[in-house]
């Protein structure tokens, strides 16, 4: 078996990151997983968080990500995220930037609350939790971003 | 018959006017190189997205608790049709196009007896249908202050949309843009985002191997609105790429119009002033006949 495989990361603008790896730790939204060549073809939807790969020659590259998914096949993972920077570009301006989406979208279901239920409601705090945590985890202060009104 | 002085100036004006398009021209074509290098950048995530999209609906499709957004709400009295075009006019038929085959269809539901609503993105569609559908605009979207339409925007009226769709306003959303065939050939094309359409049977059978984590249907209600999105993106930058297309050719044909009709004024201007010296030559020699 190959002791690689191919690694996608892609916006809907533009791809990112096009590798071989020798594996790639996943944020999901159930709890985190590591794919390795010949992982079973799973497609998974990923939390905000942080996704570590592993390239051929051992050096791990971190990538913050946010809203999407990953469809893990036996020689390639494709990352499908609506925002991924390399763990460098995280500043705090980025981060700010995140923060206040979910902020805004928290806000939105639950001014709606009575027509979307609750599971709907759990799941935008549960988006934005999973972001203050993501920042965190890079040191970036998630109180610092604008909450709108 | 104009003056020798009416036509310098008519060729005057026409030269300058063939300088702006022509430099109208070159704006449009290097405007159309981004354009086409962003629809290509965005082309991995949608393709992907689709697949998977495939894949997922297939399987669901045949199931009672399918999303609404998948198997529609069972009724298709409503229709939204959002008109996607620019902000811009100077770009031949693009606009024009657009709303042309948004009109025969609005025209087409309406005979059918059914409820048209429009949503505008891009004020020159909005100009265009006013007259006749002003009462059934429901929202526009300005993307006059957007320099490069980015995944924000398209996420920004993707959201509104999926909005009406869960209060109700509609059954059906259709999207027209041009499609971007060449540089001389973009197509109005009008597809239908929700419910989302039933993928090709030869997509279905590479899919049914997979995991999915969450539950397919947690998955799915998890991608459908993003798909959404994936596709006015896609419209979007088709868009974009289709403008500048139809405007570069549009100034083209100006400026190649501009051109012939400098050469007919000069050939004009050469026969006066010819007549006119040829009138001169003759009243001098006739003044000296009569001597």
């Amino acid at each position: 078996m190959a002791d690689t495989m191919q690694f996608d990361l892609v916006s809907p603008e533009r791809s990112l990151v096009s590798v071989q790896v020798r594996e790639v730790r996943l944020p999901g939204t159930d709890g985190d997983l590591t794919a390795m060549p010949g992982h079973a073809p799973t497609i998974v939807t990923l939390r905000p968080g942080i996704v570590t790969v592993l390239a051929s020659d051992g050096n791990a590259t971190e990538y913050a990500v946010t809203g999407g998914f990953a469809e893990i096949n036996h020689g390639s993972v494709s990352l499908l995220a609506e925002r991924g920077h390399p763990r460098e570009e995280m500043t705090q301006e980025v981060f700010n930037d995140m923060m206040a989406d979910a902020h805004r979208k928290k806000k939105a279901v639950e001014q709606k609350h009575e027509s979307v239920g609750e599971e709907i409601v759990t799941a935008a705090v549960k988006l934005l939790a999973d972001m203050e945590a993501l920042g965190t985890h890079v040191g970036l202060d998630p109180n610092q971003a604008s909450v709108p009104d | 018959m104009p003056s020798l002085k009416d036509l310098k100036n008519r060729i005057g004006s026409v030269k300058n006017t063939r300088k702006i398009t022509k430099a109208m021209q070159m704006v449009a074509a290097a405007k159309l190189r981004r354009a086409q290098e962003a629809a290509e950048a965005a082309r991995p995530y949608a393709d992907r997205m689709a697949a998977v999209m495939a894949g997922l609906t297939a399987n669901a499709a045949g199931s009672e608790s399918a999303p609404r957004l998948l198997a529609g709400t069972g009724a298709d009295q409503k229709h939204l049709l959002v008109v996607m075009t620019a902000e811009r006019g100077l770009a031949g038929g693009f606009n024009s196009s657009i709303v042309k085959l948004a009109r025969q269809h609005a025209e087409k539901l309406r005979g059918q007896g059914k409820d048209v609503t429009i949503l505008t993105v891009g004020k020159k569609g909005r100009e265009q249908l006013k007259r006749d559908y002003g009462d059934a605009f429901v929202n526009h979207v300005d993307l006059s202050e957007v320099k490069r339409v980015g995944y924000e925007n398209a996420r920004a009226i993707a959201d509104e949309v999926l909005d009406r769709f869960e209060a109700g306003e509609f059954d059906i959303a259709t999207i027209f843009y041009n499609r971007f065939e060449s540089v001389i050939s973009q197509i109005p094309t009008a597809r239908q985002v929700i419910p989302a359409e039933a993928p090709q049977a030869d997509a279905v059978d590479v899919s049914a191997l997979y995991d999915y984590e969450p539950g397919e249907e947690a998955l799915l209600a998890d991608l459908l609105p993003r798909s959404v999105a994936t596709q006015i993106f896609a419209a979007l930058l088709e868009n974009a790429a289709s403008e500048q297309g139809a405007r570069m050719s549009a100034m083209d044909n100006a400026t190649r119009n501009a051109g012939d009709m400098i050469d007919r004024l000069t050939t004009e201007y050469n026969r006066t002033r010819q007549a006119a010296i040829t009138k001169e030559l003759i009243e001098i020699i006739s003044g000296a006949e009569a001597l």
